[in-house]
């Protein structure tokens, strides 16, 4: 038996069914903070055994160092914001990645499929991290199999940190992007960072002005070509954090423009294209 | 994922707690007496904060707060980090004066400077905000109570007391014959900021809006905050009681201090951002030449970075 709340319960179940979406009825008995920090070993395990499962099925996980290492600090300096680096040092060989927190409300955070403008090699995604968890990432080779890595993340409160300001000034400029290059030089990838004005509610964070809780609303897929041809694209969930930055590699022969497809799950779509630099030699 | 990690970890975490114990020895002596008042300016009495974080031995009492008194009444600022350090201050007090307390600061959202407030319920006072201090609280209130009592157990940690005198610009109460004037900050430590000026002394109460000796924590804006540091330069005070630090300071030099810790952090954070340099990266390295300057810089300078990049990097 595990030491889910009904909550946390509830909450799992919704949005391992209902693929990565938060519902607001799950909410309303927050807040309800678990036992995160003082849960058990095996009661981690067994949470994971059953994420992963709403999750991969019956697919086997194998762990790995190699083919997928995920980065984080020990302990949160920031709850809201929790820089994550994902590692695939045979970026070759992959085809997707995964990134799950365990103890979040709605676990599964992000799904990312390379496409072949990718260099896979690393990724770099900013997260809320609600409490004492495992931090798994999970990578999908090319011969469709799994393998898994973790990281134990002290945190708490991420999930429900208000914005400090009104819903209104949140929403202010939401879809505006920048895209920043930086050339990894020649026959290098070129790393490529993209930021969205978005605030990414969680769906726990209260309105300081009605005192009620802001409806989730966040970016909840993200498709980035280049010149036609697919970066990758992700599925996102409430665990990123607000304003979402992601750092990611573009093989050597992409060249632009670069294409920014977002949506979020209100029905927000917004389009931005970017120019690569040219080469400098 | 193997089990011998995992177990690892949870060595680590009791070794962390350890060393938290270990840490916090110094503090102590609360049952000893090793906390004192200091009278600061005719009539004014203030506690210095702990440079330690709550633990269950301090009470949360790691903020600077006190007392005013005038001709006719008490005013408390600011109230303490838990109930019993609120009931610890009225203690102090009353040790010292009978007269009624009818006022009672609120400084910022803090929970080590408000949540000492539930022990002068009992007196009515007015309890005194920013005016979007009410707000603040709800959004935050219970999230801190939770994790005061996660540390000091439920009848320790104290309770959310919402102003009852929201300051919207400026204000000014009178315990006779001593004015205290409040101006309402723009975002800068946090989005509620008050200070406090009182006429008699001249002595400035920027509450956290200045920290000497433990290292600043940014939780509004980075901007806001050297624009506000200004302002309170403006009003001439020679003496100000920090938030944080010993209990009375020369206000010049301090805010110097103050200013060249929060100009560096956004100096550098925009170079990071200039260059490129991702987040995590940027955690680790900008501030460095601070380290030594101030107590507790490894637990929060990484976060104030965060803030700042956070602020800057849309710029």
């Amino acid at each position: 038996m595990t030491t889910f709340t009904p909550i946390g319960m509830s909450a799992t179940k919704r949005s391992f069914t209902a693929a990565l979406c938060l519902s607001a009825a799950v909410l309303a008995g927050w807040p309800a903070f678990a036992a995160g920090a003082s849960d058990t070993d095996a009661e981690r395990l067994e949470r994971w055994q059953e994420i992963s499962k709403s999750i991969f099925g019956d697919r086997k996980l194998e762990p790995t160092d190699a083919l997928i290492k995920v980065d984080a600090p020990p302990r949160a300096l920031d709850a809201a914001l929790v820089p994550i680096t994902l590692t695939m040092p045979e970026k070759d060989r992959i085809a997707a990645i995964h990134l799950i927190i365990d103890d979040n409300p709605s676990p599964y955070a992000a799904h990312i499929t390379f496409g072949p403008a990718a260099d896979p090699s690393e990724v770099k995604l900013r997260v809320r991290i609600n409490n004492y968890t495992n931090v798994h990432a999970v990578a999908e080779t090319k011969d469709g199999k799994l393998y898994e890595a973790v990281k134990f993340v002290k945190a708490s409160g991420g999930c429900s940190a208000p914005m400090g300001m009104s819903d209104e000034e949140a929403l202010k400029g939401a879809g505006d992007m920048k895209m920043k290059f930086a050339e990894g030089g020649a026959g290098k990838p070129m790393e490529a960072t993209l930021m969205i004005r978005h605030p990414n509610f969680s769906g726990m964070q209260m309105n300081q002005v009605t005192r009620d809780y802001t409806p989730a609303r966040y970016i909840n897929k993200l498709d980035v070509s280049a010149n036609g041809k697919l970066v990758f694209s992700m599925n996102g969930d409430i665990s990123i954090a607000s304003n979402p930055v992601i750092n990611f590699g573009l093989a050597p022969d992409s060249k632009g423009p670069i294409k920014v497809v977002a949506m979020d799950n209100q029905q927000g779509h917004w389009e931005h294209s970017f120019n690569t630099p040219s080469p400098s030699n | 994922m193997t089990a011998y990690s995992m177990r690892s970890l949870t060595t680590r975490r009791s070794a962390l707690f350890g060393g938290l114990c270990l840490c916090c020895l110094p503090t102590l002596g609360r049952a000893a007496g090793l906390f004192t008042m200091d009278e600061v300016g005719t009539g004014i009495f203030m506690r210095r904060g702990l440079d330690a974080e709550a633990t269950p031995e301090n009470d949360d009492a790691i903020a600077n707060i006190g007392f005013v008194v005038g001709d006719t009444s008490v005013l408390v600022t600011e109230t303490g980090g838990s109930l019993s350090d609120g009931l610890w201050l009225r203690s102090e007090i009353r040790k010292r004066t009978d007269k009624p307390i009818s006022h009672v600061v609120l400084t910022h959202v803090h929970p080590d400077h408000c949540f000492g407030a539930e022990a002068f319920v009992q007196d009515k006072p007015v309890f005194i905000g920013h005016h979007a201090l009410r707000s603040a609280l709800d959004s935050r209130g219970d999230f801190y109570r939770t994790r005061l009592v996660d540390i000091l157990g439920a009848d320790r940690a104290g309770s959310v007391v919402y102003p009852t005198m929201d300051v919207a610009e400026t204000a000014e109460v009178d315990l006779g014959g001593r004015a205290l004037r409040f101006t309402a900050h723009g975002t800068a430590h946090t989005n509620c900021d008050l200070s406090m000026i009182d006429a008699r002394t001249g002595i400035l109460f920027p509450a956290d809006l200045l920290f000497v000796t433990r290292i600043p924590s940014l939780d509004g804006s980075l901007l806001g905050w050297l624009k506000e540091v200004e302002t309170l330069k403006g009003t001439g005070a020679s003496k100000a009681v920090p938030g944080h630090g010993p209990t009375l300071v020369d206000a010049a030099p301090a805010f110097a201090d103050l200013t060249r810790y929060l100009t560096t952090l956004r100096d550098e954070t925009r170079k990071a951002i200039a260059a490129d340099q991702p987040i995590d990266r940027a955690i680790d390295s900008i501030g460095q030449a601070e380290r030594e300057k101030w107590v507790l810089f490894d637990t929060y300078n990484g976060r104030n970075v965060t803030q700042a990049y956070k602020e800057l990097e849309w710029e």
